[in-house]
């Protein structure tokens, strides 16, 4: 029976942890390719309206956001000290010239350094992050500034209607 | 003589992996963007002119008022709750005029590839919004003439091509997408 006898010291043995840092790398690289960089963060409250007609929007690459919506702290500019407007990750003057020419010169700048990188600037989106409780009168103006920059290809964001779906 | 490699000590390497992940899982999202595309019209001199040549009967007016109520054709009044049920029916029967009816839009017979002959709505709904008009209202009304606008694309593919829209080839879809337009003209709010 002398086979079995243990030692008299007890000791664990060393668990190999090499491996774990091979499967969060797995976590890590999924979460890479599934995600895409945030490149701004609203600074507005944004609730998107309900709708079930909605569809994906493809190709990210060349998105331009303009959010709209009551600021989320102070600081920053707001028409009527409800509305303000964030182009990317700048804010729109609050007054009415200004404001057009700041949302003008933002759609220039997002087709010229579209065309920089070698791409047709009329394939931009838009995509329109606006408040459910704004009133219309501040999406025209932004709608008729889109308009007469040539900015035509625009989307609403909108939330999955759980309600009414089919 | 074979020697023993002694062994590296990686527990911080999972802890540096760890790190990275945290790091990416802040700085990136994962919503997914959706929303309803629409064309912005572009912007001509001869603007006015057209909206005169197009005759009474091919216009659907939607007036979106700053209580949230639809007034359609400048009679009928459809109160908010019932833009969800009503509105799409209503766009739905004026974009299709199944009857023929003479107060409903013409059509103009076409030949597209793919389809053949195909008797394509002049029709056209011109939507206009009070200044004061929700955002929230204006999707609504947007999402129930687009939804009117894909039951009636469905109901064609499945007509030509049995199955749906969704379902259908890019140049299947081109052509379904000229059959049937998205005609919506927005005038500026008064």
């Amino acid at each position: 029976m002398a086979r079995f006898k243990k030692n008299g010291k007890k000791e664990l043995p060393e668990i190999n942890n090499s491996s774990m840092s091979d499967i969060i790398f797995m976590f890590l690289f999924f979460f890479m390719v599934i995600t895409t960089m945030r490149e701004s963060d609203a600074a507005v409250k944004f609730t998107a309206p309900h709708a079930t007609e909605y569809q994906k929007l493809e190709k990210k690459s060349s998105i331009a956001t303009i959010y709209m919506g009551a600021p989320k702290r102070d600081g920053i500019p707001a028409i009527d000290e409800k509305v303000s407007i964030q182009l990317n990750d700048k804010f729109a003057s609050t007054r009415a010239e200004i404001m057009r020419r700041d949302v003008s010169d933002f759609i220039k700048g997002e087709r010229e350094s579209c065309a920089n990188k070698g791409k047709d600037p009329n394939t931009i989106t838009y995509s329109l992050k606006i408040d459910q409780e704004v009133q219309m009168r501040y999406v025209n103006i932004l709608k008729q500034e889109l308009r007469e920059n040539n900015a035509l290809k625009i989307n609403y964001a909108t939330k999955k209607d759980k309600k009414n779906e089919k | 003589m074979s020697r023993k490699m002694p062994s590296l000590n990686t527990s911080s390497s999972a802890d540096i992996s760890f790190l990275l992940l945290t790091f990416f899982l802040l700085t990136s999202s994962i919503t997914n963007e959706q929303g309803i595309p629409r064309l912005l019209p572009k912007i001509s001199n001869q603007e006015k002119q057209q909206q005169e040549d197009i005759r009474e009967r091919n216009i659907l007016t939607i007036l979106v008022n700053k209580n949230d109520d639809v007034l359609i054709n400048k009679t009928q009044i459809l109160k908010k709750e019932d833009i969800a049920t009503k509105l799409k029916d209503i766009a739905k029967e004026f974009l299709a005029n199944p009857r023929n009816a003479d107060n409903l839009p013409e059509k103009t017979v076409k030949q597209i590839d793919g389809l053949g002959t195909f008797a394509v709505s002049k029709g056209v709904i011109s939507l206009t919004n009070d200044n004061s008009t929700t955002f929230a209202t204006y999707i609504l009304v947007q999402n129930e003439l687009q939804k009117a606008v894909n039951e009636l694309r469905d109901e064609t593919s499945l007509n030509y091509f049995g199955q749906k829209y969704e379902k259908l080839a890019p140049e299947e879809k081109k052509a379904i997408q000229e059959a049937i337009p998205i005609n919506i003209s927005e005038a500026t709010s008064k």
